[in-house]
């Protein structure tokens, strides 16, 4: 690795020195990287396998948290997740169907793409103080599975949107010209040529979209947490258990023997759902580039 | 040819074009006769592709795009408020620089035409009429028994005559193709002006065309634009020999452009 590097400093051949001093520079930062990555893998796994089993994953918690599983938690998050969903696919997709499709103005779909981009710079904790003020009191939904999705679904909205506008910008504009040619609509156009063709690319945005959403604290922790709850939610008005809130909730209340580790157990079912989650949207993403033809 | 017998498919009177500020087409007039072939020729940027894509008005979605002046064909105003655009397209089809079949099946290439335009009756009659116009692209032989395959495995020859068969099987009544050939070789580009030669029986056909020689070869008129303006218009045979202004001469015989 260095050889290189000493054989240039001894030649005083400075060109060569500053080629290798850059290479490593760069290979520093690639081994901070995934060193980084690796030791937050392995703490997290070492601290939590030990608890998560079978059990730890399909029953409800007891005796204060510190026996039984996180089941609730783990449901909540799903149903978190898809409540986002449910808002954000169309909202986004049609967004950004409008921005990169329809919008003939440009000045104005400029204006509209700075409001995303400033959306998706909204601090998490602010989205969730804005949930509270705004569906939790102004709507009235209480704390609640409704309040938590809509926030967590404005949130991951920008992300939707770029992913959705990246994917809708590979179809080729000769492939709807040759649409509108022949005669088909504007809309006919949108849903039968550029859609079809863009759909893996949106599908693994709101994938990974959907990951973010799995994960995030700050905007539940006002507008759909609970610490524990006996009951599985029923309605869109329950309040739920979340695992990342559990985790939060586990590490800040509470002084019981045997927290921290269920805190640990869960953070590894929540970075397990997260990685699977991810991994879906890789695998979607290879097939969608081997099956493209242009 | 006596010209007196002439339809003329598309009457274009002071036709401009602007791209915000720019002026690209300036004060057009020509008359295009029907089941004839037009073909357009120019250097780069004179406007010709411009006026081919405004005859059935896929500048539309360009910003800031705008027309004035009269694009008549068969007597109706192209830019009136009253045309629909999709029947306007459905009567003006269009073949594009580079054949661009849609990542479908051979098959539901030419369907896809039928399908939004709602012209079929029943799936006998769609196969029919795919068929039909695949042999009137002249492409049918090599492809009959590949109708399920991707149209992406054809080579680009095949291509671009799927994309003929694609515009030809909704019925126009005029043909745009814009530099048809310019991605194919010397073979396929002798096929498909073999094709446009046929075609022109049953089609108005325009053309534009980098290639001067395919221009001499296929076309019954020719125009010369420059700049933005309509230089020369005349029968192809006196163009190419007789130019009646030096600037198309000059340009012809390849002095420029």
């Amino acid at each position: 690795m260095f050889d290189l590097l000493i054989k240039a400093l001894k030649n005083r051949d400075d060109r060569t020195v500053a080629q290798e001093m850059g290479f490593m520079a760069l290979r520093i930062c690639i081994l901070i990287v995934v060193i980084s990555l690796c030791i937050l893998l392995f703490y997290i796994t070492m601290k939590g396998f030990r608890v998560v089993n079978f059990e730890f994953l399909t029953q409800a918690p007891r005796d204060g948290m510190v026996k039984g599983g996180i089941f609730p938690a783990i449901l909540g998050t799903f149903l978190l997740s898809v409540g986002a969903l449910i808002f954000a696919l169309p909202t986004g997709v049609l967004t950004a169907v409008w921005l990169t499709e329809y919008a003939i103005n440009q000045k104005f779909v400029r204006i509209v793409r700075i409001g995303i981009n400033s959306l998706a710079g909204v601090p998490s904790i602010v989205f969730g103080l804005f949930g509270l003020m705004f569906f939790v009191k102004f709507m009235q939904f209480g704390v609640s599975l409704l309040s938590g999705a809509l926030v967590l679904g404005i949130l991951i909205l920008p992300t939707i949107i770029g992913a959705s506008e990246e994917a809708l910008l590979t179809v080729p504009k000769a492939f709807k010209e040759a649409s509108l040619a022949l005669g088909a609509t504007r809309w006919e156009t949108m849903y039968k040529i550029t859609l079809p063709n863009a759909i893996s690319g949106i599908i693994t945005g709101i994938i990974l979209s959907v990951g973010r959403a799995a994960g995030e604290t700050a905007p539940i922790l006002m507008t759909a947490a609970t610490f524990y709850t006996a009951r599985l939610p029923n309605s869109l008005f329950s309040k739920v258990m979340a695992l990342p809130y559990h985790i939060y909730a586990l590490m800040t209340e509470g002084s019981k023997k045997g927290q921290t580790e269920i805190a640990y157990g869960t953070a590894l079912v929540l970075l397990l759902l997260v990685l699977a989650i991810n991994s879906v949207a890789i695998f979607i993403r290879i097939k969608a580039r081997r099956a493209r033809k242009w | 040819m006596s010209d007196d017998t002439i339809v003329n498919r598309i009457t274009v009177k002071d036709f401009n074009a602007f791209y915000g500020e720019k002026h690209a087409l300036k004060n057009v007039s020509i008359d295009i006769p029907a089941n004839k072939i037009m073909a357009m020729i120019g250097p780069s940027g004179c406007g010709k592709s411009t006026f081919l894509r405004s005859i059935n008005r896929m500048n539309d979605l360009i910003e800031n795009f705008k027309t004035d002046g009269k694009m008549m064909i068969d007597g109706s105003d192209v830019y009136d408020r009253s045309i629909d655009v999709t029947q306007l397209r459905r009567k003006v089809g269009m073949v594009f620089q580079k054949p661009n079949p849609f990542p479908k099946t051979i098959f539901e290439n030419i369907a896809y035409g039928l399908r939004v335009n709602r012209l079929f009756k029943d799936n006998k009659d769609l196969q029919e009429k795919i068929e039909k116009s695949l042999m009137e692209a002249g492409v049918w032989e090599e492809v009959k028994d590949d109708l399920d395959k991707s149209a992406f495995e054809l080579s680009g020859g095949q291509q671009q005559r799927l994309c003929i068969a694609r515009a030809l099987v909704i019925k126009p009544e005029v043909i745009l193709m814009d530099e048809p050939t310019a991605s194919l070789d010397p073979i396929s580009t002798a096929k498909i002006e073999e094709l446009i030669q046929v075609l022109k029986k049953d089609y108005t056909i325009v053309i534009v065309t980098h290639n001067m020689q395919q221009a001499a070869r296929v076309a019954d008129k020719t125009a010369f634009f420059m700049l933005g303006e309509l230089v020369e218009y005349d029968l192809t045979s006196k163009m190419f020999t007789k130019p009646g202004k030096k600037i198309t001469e000059d340009y012809i015989t390849g002095r420029f452009g």
